[in-house]
């Protein structure tokens, strides 16, 4: 039975906004941004110039090393232009404008049904590897690393993470409604692809309906198992997953794989199934559009390289008193300064929010009311990480386990004196980095 | 200027008034771009996470006050004006303190995160009613600007300011500090009497044992508050409400007043095992003195208590011993505003020691 982890929070969630709309297929817009690096880890190589036409899954970015994966063009069309382009995460990043021929003719070996029954492990990882899988949940690891797992690290359960535990979101949700088959039948080739046989689809207890038809389509599936999770933010954060589902714990700096198990976003999955089906490889993905601030709030299956202005438009448009554009959930989203970005692989979501939405503070010193350690399910001290990073003492902070932080943003969504903490150890991470980069 | 207005707008439209958008900055540097959509320029910008479940210092702080209410509400039911007087001079005189000081290190304005009303009720409630106003200013004054602001504020001060305040004026004003009133009806009689900690300790100095009767009738004196001691510490079962009321809402934990009381109680349970006819039975001593104000309101001011579960209970232990030595060894009948002081010195050092295991930790 699914036990709790230590600590979390639970926020207003406000899924209902668009947790009842229908997967919504948006238009082809009329251009495209895709960035050439949409992964964690190693960035990916441009192989396209300006003027090529190119074709509707045609590799347009090559992996750059083991722990990268390749991106594809979302259509048919040709490269008018070459930067840096606002991105959803903040900065600008080197994204190729495409604009569509309208045609989307798929290039030679796409798009074409394949017998599933018979892939082999190395096959269905190179698949996959192919197909520029990445984590959808929003952290975008390479699928096929995770599919990689050394020898001595034997992992024996796969677990579906269907838990959509962020505010606001729901594509997840709708995609576990509407494509629950192929979700289910890309988890049983990535557990093939592991060699595991026990799998377990996590939902979170504030979707029924999706838990629902989870049990039905499992009944009979041999290895399968839906659990009804504990509806408490983080709940998918993959350690605390891992620990809720198992009883393990995934050790300090290490890798799930430590703990024996694999954790795949749903959206993860049904990108495998069309990878492996139907050779599709992953170019779009579900984005919910939703908050106070758009006006028609749903669930848009959106190509990679969509403007959010685009989305915003083919949702009614944002209303005036719009105060802040989120990419992904309000918990670990990030703010966008304009609707300039576009859709990525892990765009999960697009949330505006109004004015009276948006926590807007002025921070204060620590009063040490400790409330940020009953919520931190790392059992962290934030207070104590909070005045070392302020005070960049890195040092203290990385011996207060700094580096195990999640960034899950639990400690400065109860926070009285509304301290930007999470800020701080994103600060203090990426400092304590580069000391040790430089010393080593 | 459009946007300038509207960021104004937001500004105003705030929750409880306390924060200020600091991204108004950002609206009011035009933004030079060719064609530039009005709603996008007043975009925010900050870092994850984007909500907040609204709780602030001020909330927690009116939480603290509303719960020391009954207390204070009680004393002065049964001390009246001399009750009233101290509690209105006192937070009077630490909002007038918190301003001054504010202004004079040229500092923004703090009274609106309610910590100085709190001080200044804490203090009241910490001094014998009928305390002459100058006694009651000068604690405020050493509270408020010597043990608070000359740190710089609230949540850099290492010893709890009221009781600072209250020790300051213990060992300089002996008499009027230990002046006590017996209890009445809004306190219109205005008889001296003693405290029954100090009576007993009179008694063991005169006749060399505790001569001293503590009945079922004594215990319910004492649960209610029909006794003399300082405004606020008088009434026991008043206090507890207020505990449970602040544990129920989360604002403390029960780690600290657990281990304060039951310690005071263990402790002086085995020497009234010992010796009974020199030590006093341990619920006399734990219904009697400030043990319950101390324990429950000031001993779990976050500022200067540890943070950690396990911290906390090393501190409320450490605070019972040293009561318990002051009580039964020390000059002063009394001991938990020392106790209480004397472990926020070495709150850092607990912190440091009582560090949790982070999840996933390696054994190894």
């Amino acid at each position: 039975m699914a036990k709790g982890f230590f600590g979390g929070i639970h926020p207003d969630y406000h899924k209902e906004m668009a947790s009842g709309k229908p997967i919504k297929v948006m238009p082809l817009p009329e251009q495209l941004i895709v960035y050439f690096s949409q992964n964690l880890g190693a960035p990916s190589k441009p192989v396209v110039k300006v003027g090529d036409e190119v074709k509707k899954g045609q590799v347009i970015a090559q992996a750059g090393g083991f722990v990268s994966s390749s991106v594809h063009s979302p259509t048919s069309g040709k490269i008018k232009s070459i930067g840096f382009y606002p991105s959803p995460v903040g900065t600008e990043m080197e994204a190729a404008v495409i604009i569509p021929d309208g045609e989307d003719e798929w290039v030679e070996g796409c798009n074409k049904e394949r017998d599933i029954s018979a892939l082999t492990p190395d096959e269905i990882k190179s698949i996959v590897s192919d197909a520029g899988i990445v984590g959808m949940g929003g952290a975008t690891f390479p699928t096929h690393v995770k599919l990689s797992p050394p020898k001595d690290k034997p992992i024996d359960i796969l677990i579906l993470n269907g838990a959509e535990c962020e505010p606001y979101l729901s594509s997840d949700h709708r995609l576990m409604l509407e494509k629950a088959e192929e979700i289910l039948e890309g988890a049983s080739l990535l557990a093939r692809a592991i060699n595991v046989d026990n799998i377990v689809v996590a939902i979170e207890k504030n979707k029924p309906d999706a838990i629902k038809k989870m049990e039905s389509l499992t009944v009979g599936m041999d290895g399968f198992r839906v659990e009804a999770m504990e509806v408490v933010y983080p709940q998918g954060a993959e350690k605390q997953l891992i620990y809720s589902i198992t009883g393990r714990k995934v050790p300090t700096g290490g890798l799930p794989m430590e703990a024996g198990a694999l954790v795949q976003n749903v959206g993860t999955c049904f990108a495998a199934f069309e990878a492996a089906r139907l050779s599709r490889p992953l170019l779009q993905r579900v984005v919910t559009v939703t908050g106070n601030g758009i006006k028609e709030p749903g669930n848009i299956l959106a190509r990679v390289g969509t403007s959010f202005r685009d989305i915003v438009e083919f949702c009614g448009g944002m209303s005036k008193d719009t105060a802040k554009v989120i990419s992904g959930g309000p918990m670990m989203g990030v703010a966008q300064y304009s609707l300039d970005s576009a859709v990525s692989k892990g765009t999960s979501g697009i949330v505006l929010l109004k004015d009276d939405e948006v926590a807007q503070y002025e921070n204060n010193p620590c009063i040490r009311c400790g409330r940020c350690l009953t919520v931190c399910p790392m059992n962290l001290n934030p207070s104590a990480l909070g005045i070392f990073a302020e005070r960049m003492r890195y040092e203290e902070a990385e011996e207060y386990n700094v580096m195990d932080c999640i960034e899950c943003g639990s400690c400065a969504y109860v926070c009285p004196s509304k301290r930007p903490l999470v800020q701080h150890f994103k600060r203090a991470k990426a400092e304590i980095r580069k000391r040790s980069k430089k010393a080593g | 200027m459009e946007d300038e207005m509207k960021g104004k707008d937001r500004k105003s439209g705030d929750k409880e008034g306390k924060e200020v958008a600091k991204e108004d900055k950002i609206s009011e540097k035009p933004v030079k771009k060719k064609k530039v959509n009005t709603i996008e320029a007043r975009f925010l910008v900050s870092s994850s996470p984007h909500i907040s479940d609204g709780q602030t210092t001020a909330g927690i702080m009116q939480l603290v006050i509303f719960a020391l209410l009954p207390a204070a509400l009680f004393s002065i039911y049964i001390f009246g004006i001399y009750s009233l007087r101290v509690i209105v001079i006192s937070i009077f005189s630490a909002l007038v303190f918190e301003l001054l000081a504010r202004w004079v290190m040229k500092r923004p304005v703090s009274i609106r995160d309610g910590s100085a009303v709190l001080t200044g009720l804490l203090l009241a409630l910490n001094l014998p009613p009928g305390s002459p106003w100058w006694l009651v200013i000068t604690g405020t004054f050493f509270a408020i600007v010597v043990a608070k602001q000359f740190f710089g504020g609230l949540g850099y001060n290492p010893f709890n300011p009221a009781l600072i305040g209250r020790v300051v004026l213990l060992v300089s004003f002996p008499v009027q500090m230990t002046r006590w009133i017996a209890p009445s009806k809004w306190g219109v009689d205005a008889v001296t009497t003693a405290t029954p900690l100090g009576s007993m300790g009179e008694s063991l100095k005169a006749l060399g044992h505790i001569e001293m009767g503590f009945g079922r009738e004594d215990i319910l004196n004492l649960l209610i508050g029909n006794r003399g001691g300082c405004i606020g510490e008088v009434s026991i079962i008043l206090l507890l409400a207020g505990g449970l009321f602040l544990i129920a809402k989360k604002v403390i934990s029960w780690h600290i007043p657990a281990s304060f009381i039951g310690s005071v109680w263990v402790i002086t349970g085995i020497f009234y095992l010992i010796d009974p006819t020199h030590y006093a039975n341990p619920t006399f001593h734990v219904l009697t003195g400030g043990l319950f104000l101390g324990a429950i309101f000031m001993a779990t001011d976050y500022v200067t208590s540890p943070i950690t579960p396990l911290g906390k209970i090393v501190f409320g232990m450490g605070c019972g011993v040293i009561t318990v030595l002051i009580r039964l060894f020390g000059v002063y009948p009394e001991g938990v505003s020392f106790a209480i002081l004397l472990m926020n010195a070495a709150t850092p050092l607990i912190d440091r020691y009582t560090k949790q295991k982070v999840f996933g930790a390696r054994t190894a």
